[in-house]
């Protein structure tokens, strides 16, 4: 009994060290990428267009000769960060508000909680897609759009967490001890709701860079020449045709990446917290 | 059912918090709409012109007036004349209505048929083989984004195969199946896990063990009993995603130019038609609040122990 235990225990470490690295690996060549890529992914070659994949090139080339696989990397900078960036802002936002809301309660817990009900229930990418729409192409507006309706999951998440702290006795010794509020909040309240808000942060990393790439893909988001994922598929969706490969190969960076850092999120949670599932 | 129609007069703020803040984000967003017009039919006109068509649309005048008159306008049907086509709004946003509920029924409908087989057989071979190959596959179809799975499909069934016409052409069946496809392979994915639980659920109740005591066959037991009391639940939950897969559809529909109000919306955003934008957003937000209501009813009388309208936690 004990030894099962114990082996399950190792093997969601194990997991989470695998995942947890390949999710890093992934970040590191988002980042550092850029400085290793085989050839110029802006540099034409119009004597070598839609290329067979082939050991000179992984992925083929696209309609302008450019390298696909320097381009895909290329892309991972701009899929992959910017969709750490929109996922730091719902977390922080969301928690902030979150922790506001429990933590006074009242009518300021009501109209924070009916507003994120609100952006809740409301299909997300409508909203962002007319958010989009009026603030116009960009990344950075696209993630603008998507930071409105992703932050409640994480503020209703911070709220209840806030409220089971609330009644702890550890926060009256501490208020009597002298600690301030913002001091309560960071050093006592943060620490113990920290967990399932950072798991869900994670697990929201495949899902809000699929929506990065789906506005991209109409056009709401990163503009072309710059790769970014969703934008290059949209960009070559008339090669399906003569060369598939230059279409699908930024889909399968996307599926890859989401299901590394959802594998990761999975096996977080389990470590966390072994009892749930 | 006093309840529906109270919950049917909350549906009225909620519009006009909606419309009201799309309203100012579209006057926010500063661009010019007329200017957009005469840039997207390729145009250039004097400025007079220009000052002219402002009247004529009514965006000369403040913003409270314009929102007023709009509202004013919905009461009666009217919402305005698209900027792009000049067309009736209210009109052109009904005629595609229809496309886009066959295409959200059929995918639907395909759901069902996908994920309720497919979520008992991992059920029945919980922690073999079959159930690991299956959950590995739903776990991979929530990482594609719609708009993969429809380039895969078009490429496989549309262009080798050449089964299904890629682009669609007109509201019709055989265009239905690869949107539709698209639509519920990625629902499917997203459910199996719970119709999975849902067969569990039922699988494991004492009445079960008691037909196998009696020497039922377990083909029976699962296609006669089981099959019945989870499909309620689980058609109970396809239900309630009518709703997103309604949103949803934007992106399948302009990918495969399925005529329908997504297709329309999304060229309404690209070409800056507001009141096209509107138009949609309006839909949505009747949709979010219909399903909600929906969801309300249905858990009403599935358990009647939650007492509707009373029931007020936060």
């Amino acid at each position: 009994m004990m030894t099962g235990k114990y082996r399950k225990k190792s093997s969601v470490k194990g997991r989470l060290l695998v995942f947890g690295s390949l999710a890093l690996l992934l970040i590191f060549i988002a980042i550092f990428g850029q400085f290793f890529l085989p050839y110029d992914p802006y540099q034409q070659n119009l004597s070598n267009t839609k290329a067979e994949p082939s050991p000179a090139h992984i992925f083929g080339t696209d309609r302008f000769g450019r390298d696909m696989f320097s381009r895909v990397i290329l892309g991972a900078r701009t899929s992959i960060l910017s969709t750490l960036l929109l996922v730091s802002i719902i977390m922080i936002l969301g928690t902030a508000i979150g922790l506001l809301a429990g933590w006074y309660g009242k009518w300021l817990d009501s109209l924070l909680m009916r507003i994120s009900d609100f952006f809740l229930a409301f299909p997300g990418l409508v909203f962002a897609l007319a958010v989009a729409a009026v603030l116009g192409g960009g990344v950075f507006n696209a993630v603008i759009a998507l930071s409105f309706i992703g932050w409640p999951k994480y503020a209703r998440l911070a709220r209840s967490g806030t409220l089971a702290q609330k009644k702890a006795l550890y926060l009256d010794a501490a208020r009597l001890s002298g600690d301030s509020t913002g001091k309560i909040f960071l050093s006592h309240i943060l620490p113990n709701i920290a967990g399932p808000i950072v798991v869900t942060a994670i697990l929201d990393i495949g899902t809000m860079l699929m929506e990065i790439a789906g506005l991209s893909f109409l056009g709401l988001g990163a503009k072309p020449p710059v790769p970014e994922w969703g934008s290059m598929m949209s960009e070559s969706r008339n090669l399906l045709t003569t060369a598939p490969f230059v279409t699908l190969a930024p889909g399968f960076a996307i599926v890859l990446t989401v299901t590394v850092f959802n594998l990761f999120g999975d096996a977080l949670r389990d470590y966390l917290d072994p009892s749930g599932r | 059912m006093k309840f529906v129609g109270k919950r049917l007069l909350q549906l009225i703020p909620i519009l006009l918090a909606i419309t009201f803040l799309s309203f100012a984000m579209m006057r926010i967003a500063g661009s010019d709409a007329v200017e957009e017009m005469y840039t997207a039919r390729g145009t250039v006109v004097s400025d007079e012109v220009m000052q002219e068509k402002r009247e004529e649309l009514g965006l000369d005048r403040s913003f409270m007036v314009q929102y007023g008159s709009w509202l004013l306008g919905i009461l009666h049907g009217d919402m305005g004349k698209s900027y792009v086509s000049g067309k009736d709004v209210f009109g052109s946003f009904l005629s595609k209505l229809p496309a886009t509920l066959l295409l959200a029924a059929f995918s639907l409908g395909l759901t069902v048929l996908i994920s309720i087989p497919i979520g008992i057989l991992a059920a029945v071979r919980q922690g073999r083989l079959t159930d690991k190959i299956l959950r590995a596959s739903s776990f991979l179809g929530n990482a594609m984004p719609g708009f993969f799975v429809a380039m895969v499909l078009m490429q496989i069934l549309g262009l080798k195969l050449k089964l299904f016409p890629v682009i669609s052409t007109g509201v019709n069946l055989r265009s239905a199946v690869l949107p539709g496809l698209t639509l519920s392979i990625s629902m499917t994915a997203k459910y199996l896990r719970q119709v999975r639980a849902a067969v569990l659920e039922e699988l494991n109740k004492d009445y079960i063990r008691g037909l196998k005591a009696r020497g039922i066959s377990n083909r029976v037991i699962l296609w006669k009993n089981v099959m019945r009391s989870a499909s309620l639940s689980i058609i109970t939950l396809l239900a309630l995603s009518a709703g997103s897969l309604l949103g949803g559809t934007a992106i399948i529909e302009s990918i495969f130019m399925w005529d329908g109000v997504g297709k329309l919306a999304v060229d309404a955003i690209s070409m800056r038609d507001y009141p096209m934008i509107l138009a949609y957003v309006m839909w949505m937000a009747i949709i979010f609040v219909l399903v909600n209501l929906a969801t309300d009813i249905i858990y009403h009388f599935m358990d009647p122990r939650i007492r509707l309208g009373e029931e007020e936690e936060g």
